[in-house]
């Protein structure tokens, strides 16, 4: 699904990781942690195509970043469902309007009971209506990572989904994650919060990767 | 809600870019009407100098008085063997004395002056060969002189055309600027709603859609102030010839008939400048986005 093969990055202040590599296979459970600042985001962004290596050569869907076109990023996003950590949405149009954007803007049909299940899910069925500007930081939270699932994408990015939210609404959309990764969607999630990977490891064979020290590890059994 | 449905509403109603495509669509509908009316008035003046002209002539006779009688006879002989004549008639003196009075006054003692004689002549719709009619006039009566008005009607038809030619730039440079100010609007649009390309492209959307939901907010607002802008000058020239009173009358600018419906033109072409250019600023600036 993903490969990257000795991929480093650098904005321009020294490489943030150096020699990457790192194989995401459909159906694969990730949990990616480590310092902030150390590029857990900037690794999602490459994972999604936003930006490009600085070396190393990263597979997409089975295509090679560097040559891709707009046209077949766009396609390969069309199966990637990307919550940021600044969850960033079209202020103008409804929450509703928002998390069916994945599939109104692709031409793929939105079933409107789709969309009402999964507001319901997310806790959002009575803001369904609302502008994203009038949300909460857990509201928005939960918009976004319900935007990044209604297309049942078969690679599913989070960063930081549940920075805002209480245990209990972390747990329920750690749930539906999982639920979304039984079906067989890649899940890699950017986090610090050591409770939610405990959690999940109960319920999947869920592996962690860690930013440290400029390299990418895959952790062990510690936890 | 649809594909359709929705690229209608992801680029905000808001914008500074909104009034700019408006009144500068309204503007330039107006001014394109107005040329389209000049136009328009310039082929009437034409075709009315032309009917009025085409299809009569005159041969001035200038003889001693002696002879004016004979060269008359002559000259209408050679009228009514001449293919293309329709009829033709010897103006007598009251209607040569009308005709001058207007330069020279009523008291005019005609009998007393040399007046040349003046025979009018109506021409079939195809005309005579005006060269060989010359040649003989001139061979059976030197006196006489042909005059189709040519040398009149033909200056005036050129300042009709070119008056026409004059339009047509004008035409061309209104859809110029037309277009040059919806691509400048297309771009300050996109550059303002760097939010909206985002996240479209975050969710997987094309260019192809990305642009075409920009087209279509800057069309339909280009065709509304394309509409605006023509209503407007369309009542203006309605009510131009109450306005102006005769001035009006005699600038005569204006549409005729079934000219009325060129107006009509205007927002559809205005609608497809907009597209066109809007449509290739927007992938010009999404190549550049990434
Ligand atoms: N667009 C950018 N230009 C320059 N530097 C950047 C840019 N984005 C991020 N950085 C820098 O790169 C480093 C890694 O950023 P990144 O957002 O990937 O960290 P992170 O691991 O996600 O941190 P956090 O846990 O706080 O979210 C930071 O030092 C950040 O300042
Ligand atoms: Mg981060």
């Amino acid at each position: 699904m993903i490969v990257f093969d000795g991929v480093s990055h650098d904005y321009g202040g020294g490489a943030l990781f150096r020699d990457a590599s790192l194989r995401l296979e459909g159906g694969s459970f990730h949990f990616l942690t480590g310092p902030s600042g150390a590029g857990k985001s900037t690794l999602l962004k490459l994972c999604y195509g936003e930006l490009l290596p600085s070396s190393g050569k990263i597979t997409l869907m089975g295509q090679d970043r560097s040559t891709m076109t707009r046209d077949q990023l766009a396609e390969a996003r069309q199966r990637i469902g990307v919550v940021h950590q600044d969850c960033q949405f079209l202020d103008h149009l409804s929450v509703a309007q928002n998390v069916g954007l994945p599939m109104t803007a692709t031409g793929r049909r939105l079933l409107d009971t789709d969309l009402h299940d999964l507001l319901g899910w997310v806790g959002l069925a009575d803001r369904a209506e609302a502008l994203p500007p009038t949300l909460s930081g857990g509201e928005r939270q939960r918009a976004a990572l319900a935007r990044a699932v209604i297309a049942a994408p078969s690679l599913l990015l989070a960063d930081e989904p549940t920075g805002n939210l209480d245990w209990e609404m972390s747990q329920r959309l750690l749930l539906l994650m999982l639920e979304l990764n039984r079906m067989g969607t890649a899940v890699l999630i950017a986090t610090h919060d050591l409770n939610l990977i405990r959690f999940a490891k109960a319920h999947a064979n869920a592996r962690v990767l860690r930013i440290s020290g400029r390299k990418l590890t895959l952790a062990g059994a510690e936890l | 809600m649809s594909t359709g449905a929705i690229s209608g509403l992801v680029v905000p109603r808001s914008g500074q870019s909104v009034w700019l495509v408006v009144c500068s669509a309204a503007a330039m509908a107006f001014l394109a009407v107005f040329v389209l009316a000049l136009a328009a008035s310039s082929a009437q003046l034409a075709r009315g100098w032309e009917a009025q002209l085409a299809e009569t002539a005159t041969i001035r006779i200038s003889a001693p008085p002696e002879d004016m009688e004979m060269q008359t006879a002559l000259v209408l002989e050679v009228l009514r063997t001449t293919p293309g004549i329709a009829d033709s008639r010897v103006m007598d003196t009251a209607e040569q004395a009308a005709l001058l009075e207007v330069w020279l006054g009523p008291d005019l003692p005609l009998d007393t002056l040399p007046m040349p004689r003046l025979i009018e002549l109506r021409e079939t719709p195809e005309g005579p060969d005006r060269q060989g009619l010359r040649l003989r006039l001139s061979a059976e009566a030197p006196g006489a002189v042909y005059d189709d008005h040519t040398r009149w009607r033909r200056p005036l038809v050129q300042a009709a055309a070119r008056l026409q030619g004059v339009a047509l730039v004008a035409l061309l440079l209104i859809g110029g600027v037309t277009c040059a100010i919806i691509a400048l609007a297309a771009s300050a649009s996109l550059a303002s709603n760097g939010q909206v390309i985002k996240v479209l492209r975050l969710v997987g959307a094309r260019d192809r859609f990305i642009a075409a939901a920009f087209v279509k907010r800057i069309s339909q607002l280009a065709v509304l102030g394309a509409g605006g802008g023509t209503a407007l000058a369309m009542a203006v020239l309605w009510a131009l010839p109450e306005l102006g009173g005769a001035a009006a009358h005699m600038a005569g600018i204006g549409f005729d008939g079934a000219e009325w419906l060129w107006p009509l033109l205007v927002p559809p072409v205005a609608m497809g400048l907009a597209f066109l250019s809007s449509l290739a600023t927007a992938f010009h600036v999404l190549r550049g986005v990434t």
